[in-house]
């Protein structure tokens, strides 16, 4: 198959809901993760729930639509990908499941134990949806050993490699500053203050993992290939660090909307490095980088894209518009009870 | 192989139906809470305010399980059914996309600015955002039931570089199969709807309680229910014949029909045996119907299940059956609307009316269930009709991996949906809020 321009702007596109579902949902997760750090008795907890309760299922919409994506775009990708990811993406998805029950019903009845169990599911169910999305990522991006036919040889346990393990590290740490800078900017007092200096601890051992993610992509990954021929990509990694070096200070002067957004661009340059960096690979294979699958060998026909193309020129600015306008008309500080 | 078959034929199957015990009362309560809110608007009666928090609220909490457990079926068609996926992403991975793209999102940040925007924002806006819920959520509806019919009635494709290629957007969008599901399906999530406003009114009629509040929601509910238990009988209908057109084997199951014949009667009762290809029994036949109902004719000719190799034919007695249960539902319903809307002015006097009603809500459940054996079962050995077998679309996966994720399905799905419905009860059984101004939403997440 030829390369065409479609596979190109399906790519960038497949990128972008990927990225924007990161840092959306990854304030939400990054809540859940932190729950019991914020939330000292149950009272203090609710106001976790309520302070991510109107955005965690729009933003979990990206996620869904990225999957949709990848089906109609890219199939083989997609097929591949899935059924490779069988028991990881399964596990995501009970975890997804759980937490996201857990922020409808744990208000609903008013009773202790009820409200701790819940308390207990939204927050292991957060840290290790977090967990496996990192450890998914970063094998994908070093590549997993799938033959020419794409049979995925391997198992739950191929994945739990020093690589794979330091990228859901890596997520976990950077959603929960993320949503610790949420918290900060959606709460009052004390729960505020908590938070705040939570996200500035957070931060340290976040930028650790990224400097480390950074090094570590060199020698396992080929992350930095298409770097090294256009350095001028080089801006993406570089408004990452800048924006997540701009956290600690914004926390400092409680500038927690500048910190939030901070934290965002810092997933957002994060992960479109590492989309850059793997283009045109999609699902790339260990065993022979021939098999791999590319935007290019993978995707849907030139119909079926352009008319996606139309689809989402239309649909995306619009959705984009009223989720800004929902974000800002449901701005208000949720009450320390 | 045949294990990892009919294993994730089973997975996908529970997921399904479990997901599907969510969306119908979802397409069905939005609308009539956006109806109730509407009205409220236009008279300033506080009771229908009332009734949108009242019914609102239980919409809130079954959505949350309709939103987790579609997740799961977006998954599972490349978890599970990789080779599908692969020879349908180009035309069938569109219908997702666009599903999401159009409706999921318009969805869940309007669920969020109506309950959330309750008290802090105008009437106004919060009734524009239930409207454009109930909008999403048909819509949604709309593109999934496209790419359903697209499985029962493939159209619009090319077969190209070993898969099923996109030639017409235009023929798989305007796919009659796919629209008469959607005309078909959506009317019986109203239905459902209806049903549940009228059992649960009834259950608070026949303990005297909010009389008024109760009578108001009655009556909404009657008429609606009863407009839709029509339009389903009319919709099913031509769906049918639209079966008999497409899928002749799905139609001679849904019938127990096994040798072709002229003038096919329709079997009240039957006991199919597939061993033995013939029906042991089979009482209460009406001469001709089946040729009929397909056809508009008592004398057309109905293809009997024998022209088919076993192998081709879909499971007989769980599609006869289950399409007996959905049918007979199906008109006990609209018998059971219309004493509803005679009665609406004074449904409090009419104990067992009210009593019928209130035992009548998991029978809309059982229904659309049915529905969907019919549709799906009814498929079978198909996953695409004529095109792929559902054999040949399984992942190259392990058999322990589903062995290990379908009982876990079981198990978390059991116990949330237990938990679901037994919130769904609790607030259903304590009625509406006293003062509603005293509601303060933040505190009422």
């Amino acid at each position: 198959m030829e390369g065409n321009i479609y596979q190109v702007i399906w790519y960038i596109l497949w990128a972008v809901l990927w990225t924007v579902y990161f840092v959306l949902d990854g304030f939400d997760l990054g809540a859940g993760s932190i729950l019991y750090f914020i939330g000292k008795n149950q009272k203090e907890r609710t106001v976790v729930y309520q302070a991510i309760g109107p955005f965690w299922d729009g933003n979990e919409v990206w996620l869904i639509t990225a999957g949709g994506a990848t089906f109609a775009a890219f199939p083989k990708t997609y097929a591949v990908m899935f059924s490779s990811l069988y028991s990881p993406l399964l596990l995501l998805l009970f975890c997804l499941i759980i937490r996201g029950i857990a922020v409808e019903y744990r208000n609903k009845y008013e009773n202790f134990i009820w409200k701790n169990l819940w308390d207990l599911a939204f927050f292991l169910g957060s840290i290790l949806a977090t967990f496996l999305l990192g450890v998914a990522f970063a094998n994908i991006f070093q590549g997993l050993p799938i033959d020419e036919k794409g049979n995925y040889h391997g198992n739950l346990f191929t994945l739990l490699n020093p690589y794979g393990i330091l990228g859901g590290f890596l997520f976990v740490f950077c959603f929960a500053v993320h949503g610790a800078n949420w918290l900060a900017f959606k709460t009052e007092g004390r729960l505020a203050e908590r938070a705040a200096s939570l996200g500035k601890k957070l931060w340290i051992v976040a930028i650790i993992l990224a400097a480390l993610f950074f090094s570590g992509s060199y020698l396992s990954t080929d992350l930095w290939k298409n770097y090294f021929n256009h350095p001028i990509l080089c801006i993406f990694p570089v408004l990452s660090l800048t924006a997540f070096f701009l956290v600690p200070p914004m926390l400092s002067k409680e500038k927690y909307l500048k910190a939030w957004i901070a934290s965002g661009l810092g997933i957002f340059g994060f992960s479109a490095w590492a989309f850059i960096g793997l283009f045109p690979n999609m699902f790339p294979s260990s065993l022979n980088s021939s098999w791999s699958l590319t935007c290019f060998n993978s995707s849907s026909s030139v119909l079926t894209l352009k008319i996606m193309t139309i689809v989402a020129f239309i649909f995306v600015p619009i959705i984009l518009a009223y989720t800004i306008w929902a974000y800002k008309i449901l701005h208000f500080k949720v009450p320390t009870q | 192989m045949e294990i990892i078959v009919w294993l994730s034929r089973l997975q996908f199957a529970t997921t399904a139906m479990f997901h599907f015990l969510f969306v119908p009362l979802t397409l069905g309560l939005s609308f009539l809470t956006a109806i109730y809110q509407t009205l409220w608007l236009k008279t300033g009666d506080e009771d229908y305010k009332r009734a949108a928090r009242f019914w609102g609220k239980l919409f809130i909490i079954n959505f949350g399980l309709g939103v987790v457990t579609g997740i799961t079926l977006e998954f599972q068609f490349g978890t599970n059914w990789r080779h599908y996926s692969e020879f349908v992403g180009d035309v069938f991975g569109p219908l997702l996309a666009i599903e999401a793209t159009m409706a999921f999102f318009l969805e869940s940040v309007f669920i969020a600015i109506w309950w959330f925007g309750w008290n802090r924002l105008s009437p106004k806006i919060t009734t524009l955002a239930i409207w454009l819920t109930t909008i999403g959520s048909n819509i949604s509806a709309l593109w999934i039931l496209l790419a359903n019919g697209w499985m029962q009635n493939p159209v619009g494709y090319v077969i190209k570089n070993g898969r099923a290629e996109l030639a017409s957007f235009w023929d798989v969008f305007t796919n009659s199969f796919g629209w008469l599901e959607f005309l078909h399906t959506v009317p019986a999530g109203y239905v459902l709807g209806g049903f549940f406003v009228l059992g649960i009114s009834a259950y608070h009629l026949l303990k005297k309680n909010e009389l008024t509040f109760f009578k108001k929601s009655f009556k909404v509910g009657a008429i609606w229910t009863l407009i839709w238990s029509i339009s389903l009988l009319i919709t099913g209908h031509f769906h049918g014949e639209e079966v008999a057109k497409k899928q002749p084997t799905k139609l001679a199951a849904m019938e127990a029909i096994w040798e072709t014949k002229k003038g096919a009667d329709f079997p009240l009762i039957a006991f199919p045996d597939e061993k033995k290809e013939k029906n042991v029994v089979e009482v209460l036949k009406i001469p001709g119907l089946v040729s009929f109902l397909s056809y508009n004719d008592f004398s057309a000719e109905i293809k009997g299940l024998k022209e088919w190799p076993k192998e081709e034919r879909p499971p007989v007695v769980l599609t006869f059956w289950s399409f007996r249960i959905m049918v007979g539902l199906g008109l006990l319903f609209i018998l059971l609307s219309i004493w509803a809307v005679i009665k609406r002015k004074n449904p409090e006097n009419y104990p067992l009316l009210l009593r019928l009603l209130l035992i009548n809500i998991p029978l809309p459940y059982i229904a659309c269930e049915a529905g969907w054996i019919v549709t799906d079962v009814g498929r079978q050995p198909w996953i695409i009709y004529g095109l792929l077998k559902t054999n040949d679309a399984v992942s190259p996966i392990s058999a322990s991996q589903v062995g290990i994720s379908f009982p876990a399905f079981i198990v978390v799905y059991s116990i949330l949906g237990i938990i679901c419905f037994w919130l769904i009860i609790k607030y259903a059984r304590k009625g509406p809020e006293v003062e509603n101004s005293k509601i303060k939403t933040s505190i009422d997440y």
